[in-house]
């Protein structure tokens, strides 16, 4: 079955597995207790800090577990708003962090005294350091949060340049690394980065943990209190098994960079999957600028950066420094394309039939597509936004997934495919008012019914999506 | 022979969930969906209230997964809030009183759920309402408590060759049965009467909230001043309560007077109408409606009464129905004129008046007028 959803969620590694089983079956030991038991799981543990503090150029004391990428933001968000007196409870995020930062930052708006300025991005999803320059207010902005890559279009950041201001005017920067975390560049000492959130299941661990990595000397309040673990600053059990895998994954993670995997494997394959669709589709639109690809053949909407096309952004420079986090450093694995006049739910939902995995925007609690408040801050129509697929590939990716992913998207296009001039533009294909069409008409005389199937029909049919 | 394809729309309701389950029994290739329709947030929602509430979803989400059928969720929201939540207010705002199932039905969650549906490649639409398609005409569910045929009357030929309704045949008992044999979590839930947007019941009050008050008086029919009012839309033909004037004998609201601001009241006997005018009628079967004899039911639940059916119309051009596939804000349709076999109280336009011979569903229309022995009653 062709995964291509490592965005929402990577599958397991092998290496993940075989770090937790051994401590799954094992008697349950508390990481904490002082018998040989515990030890073990401690030191299952501590193994673990030292590979996710590997992954990201941290030390292992700096590295805080939490249940994963969404407490990782919200410890940041509010723990940092907790520590400032309320007039320097201002915080300034991109207009584009995921939810888990603009949601806990809406919390403290709203619970906290603070105040939230967004800032905006360009049509590519990339933060403008001048522009969110303009909305420091030194002395009182507490936090700024500037995701590395963008979870959906795969935009990377500005963040070294982004910390160097937020430094500036005193405040502390948090990076958003759920996605990046496996890439060349992130680097906490290299790009400034004061707070860095990382979740496990999306470098091929177990869901259920993650980290926030505390710069050394970072005053930040605890949100969870109890039995005092994790320096005090995230109570609670450790889960020694889940760790352990998050930990074999970080490592796994940190391989495939040294090997290329992450970069030029994975942008490969994103290669392949560009233009078998763009073949499919040649109105097909890329939405933001997940990176340069080694054909040089991706070039986001004609409008990227010429002089980043068909580099490998490095993972080292000439000397052997790690390179900080450039804007050339977007997803590998990632591209989230629109295909004008389908709707990304009618799309998905024939892909599946065809055992495809990938995503629409944004999902929202009740499991429903809505327009992504990253493709709207880009300046993307909400039409544009609800015909928006994003397919993401990671460390199993093969060539084979997107050959099936690209036949099958040809035949989901084949039923979709709009009648000329009877497409309704704001992507409903349900109620449109007035705009109905005799290609509207699919219900004609003639026309098989469920009495006389015929099986060769869903990929026959070309109806008109009428209104 | 290949199944046929079926998308199933599912509530999280029982109706819907054993529509699916009797659907799979069938040997179906069975899809669920549910359509969210609102954008409560959910902590603002109440269970059992309303539609579309994360609960809903969540109880359909698990029958489909007792079934194992693929499930779905679309967003149809901003459809839902355009064509049924907009009108609804608009309708009151014109001195009507609109049925919302219905023009959900037309606009949402059937024929257009069924136009996306076939425009996906499947072959039927499977619903949870209590009716009956046979030989591609539309007739009363078997279960007259539960009939829905009322809120489907709108449906052609075009429609009802892909709609199947699984329930029409059952009985409520038995579908709550049936729920209970395969396990449904669903097979206890309570009904759902409200207008699912107007979750506390109070319409007065949620219209109150989108127009503001908009004052004005309470007239008899002589046009005397009798009391005053907080809004015209807070009332519809044949209301008693809230007009807030004293009189010796009860008095009903007789017809609203959106541009005036006025409220009409008169005695019960006042209320009475012998003739309604239909607009946006279509019959069932895709033809002009004929001239002749059938009986109209003008509330979901309410009795029926004879009449006699004149169209007044001639036939619109390119057919009586219009468009079916992209179904424009108001389908054209002709205008009849019913005359009454005995006098009916309290009919308010904007209802919807559908038409019966015996079970089969001829069609229907929006009321648009009423009038009582000539005398034009409302307009």
């Amino acid at each position: 079955m062709p995964y291509l959803d490592y965005a929402a969620s990577a599958p397991l590694r092998p290496e993940a597995l075989a770090a937790m089983l051994p401590l799954l079956e094992r008697p349950a030991a508390n990481p904490s207790s002082q018998h040989g038991q515990g030890r073990a799981a401690r030191a299952a543990v501590e193994t673990a800090r030292e590979q996710v503090a590997a992954l990201i150029g941290a030390a292992p004391g700096d590295v805080v577990f939490t249940s994963g990428g969404t407490e990782a933001d919200n410890l940041a968000v509010k723990g940092t708003v907790l520590t400032r007196p309320p007039e320097a409870r201002h915080l300034v995020c991109s207009a584009v962090e995921h939810h888990a930062v603009l949601d806990a930052a809406a919390w403290a708006e709203a619970d906290a005294g603070a105040r939230t300025d967004l800032a905006p991005v360009d049509r590519l999803g990339r933060v403008d350091p001048d522009r969110l320059a303009a909305l420091l207010d030194p002395g009182h902005t507490a936090l700024v949060a500037v995701m590395a890559a963008n979870n959906e279009v795969g935009t990377g950041q500005p963040v070294a340049a982004v910390a160097e201001l937020a430094h500036t005017a005193g405040a502390v920067l948090l990076c958003d690394a759920v996605q990046a975390a496996g890439l060349p560049g992130v680097d906490m000492t290299a790009d400034g980065i004061d707070l860095l959130a990382l979740a496990s299941h999306k470098l091929g661990g177990p869901t259920g943990v993650g980290a926030l990595v505390v710069r050394p000397g970072t005053s930040l309040r605890p949100l969870v209190h109890g039995g005092g673990q994790e320096r005090g600053l995230r109570s609670g059990t450790l889960p020694a098994a889940a760790l352990a895998g998050f930990g074999a994954a970080a490592a796994a993670a940190l391989a495939d960079r040294h090997t290329g995997t992450t970069t030029t494997t994975l942008s490969t394959l994103r290669s392949h999957l560009l233009a078998g669709l763009r073949a499919l589709a040649p109105d097909l639109e890329i939405n933001g600028d997940p990176g340069p690809e080694p054909g040089g053949a991706f070039n986001p909407d004609g409008s990227g950066d010429p002089g980043l096309v068909g580099r490998v952004a490095p993972d080292l420079d000439a000397d052997g420094r790690r390179l900080p986090l450039t804007p050339a450093a977007g997803l590998p694995g990632l591209l989230s394309v629109r295909f004008p006049g389908r709707r990304a739910e009618d799309l998905l939902l024939l892909l599946d039939r065809h055992g495809v995995a990938c995503s629409a925007g944004s999902a929202c609690a009740s499991g429903a597509v809505t327009p992504s408040h990253v493709l709207v801050a880009m300046g993307r129509d909400p039409v544009a936004a609800r015909e928006t697929v994003r397919f993401s590939l990671g460390h199993a990716s093969t060539r084979a997934d997107v050959d099936a992913a690209v036949t099958a998207v040809g035949q989901a296009l084949e039923v979709l495919a709009p009648a000329d001039g009877s497409l309704d533009r704001r992507g409903s294909a349900a109620v449109g008012r007035g705009e109905g069409s005799e290609e509207g008409r699919r219900t004609a005389p003639g026309r098989p019914g469920p009495g006389s199937p015929d099986p060769h029909r869903v990929a026959a049919a070309r109806p008109g999506v009428g209104g | 022979m290949t199944a046929p394809q079926v998308l199933v729309a599912m509530s999280g309701g029982v109706d819907s969930s054993v529509a699916a389950a009797l659907a799979v029994e069938a040997g179906w290739d069975v899809t669920g969906v549910h359509l969210k329709l609102a954008d409560t947030p959910g902590h603002l929602q109440v269970q059992g209230k309303g539609c579309c509430t994360l609960a809903d979803a969540d109880d359909a989400r698990r029958v489909a997964g007792t079934l194992g059928v693929p499930f779905y969720v679309w967003d149809m929201a901003e459809e839902f809030q355009r064509a049924v939540v907009d009108d609804f207010a608009a309708e009151y705002a014109g001195g009507r009183t609109p049925n919302p199932c219905a023009r959900c039905n037309e606009q949402v969650k059937v024929v257009g759920l069924l136009a996306r549906a076939r425009a996906l490649g499947f072959d039927a639409l499977v619903t949870g309402h209590y009716a009956r398609v046979e030989g591609g005409r539309l007739y009363r569910g078997a279960d007259a408590a539960k009939d829905q045929s009322y809120v489907l009357y709108m449906l052609g030929p075009a429609e009802l060759e892909h709609l199947r309704l699984p329930l029409g045949g059952l009985s409520k008992p038995e579908v709550r049965a049936t729920a209970a044999r395969l396990g449904l979590r669903t097979a206890a839930k309570p009904e759902s009467y409200d207008v699912c947007f107007v979750p506390d019941g109070d319409t007065a009050g949620w219209l109150e909230r989108r127009f503001g008050p908009r004052p004005g008086q309470v007239v008899d029919t002589a046009g005397r001043v009798l009391g005053h009012h907080r809004g015209a839309y807070r009332y519809t033909v044949g209301q008693r309560r809230g007009l807030g004037i004293a009189a010796p004998t009860p008095r009903y609201v007789l017809r609203v007077e959106p541009a005036a601001g006025r409220v009409v009241v008169g005695e019960r006997a006042e209320l009475a109408i012998t003739t309604i005018e239909l607009e946006q009628a279509t019959a069932t079967d895709g033809r002009p409606l004929r001239p002749g004899r059938a009986k109209v039911r003008l509330r979901a639940h309410g009795t029926e009464v004879g009449c006699r059916v004149v169209p007044l119309d001639p036939v619109p051009p390119g057919g009586p129905a219009g468009p079916r596939g992209g179904i424009p804000a108001r389908r054209p349709g002709g205008r009849v004129r019913l005359e009454l076999d005995e006098p009916v109280d309290a009919v308010a336009p904007g209802q919807a008046g559908v038409l019966y011979d015996g079970d089969l569903v001829l069609g229907g229309g929006t009321v648009s007028t009423t009038s009582r022995g000539g005398d034009l009653l409302t307009r």
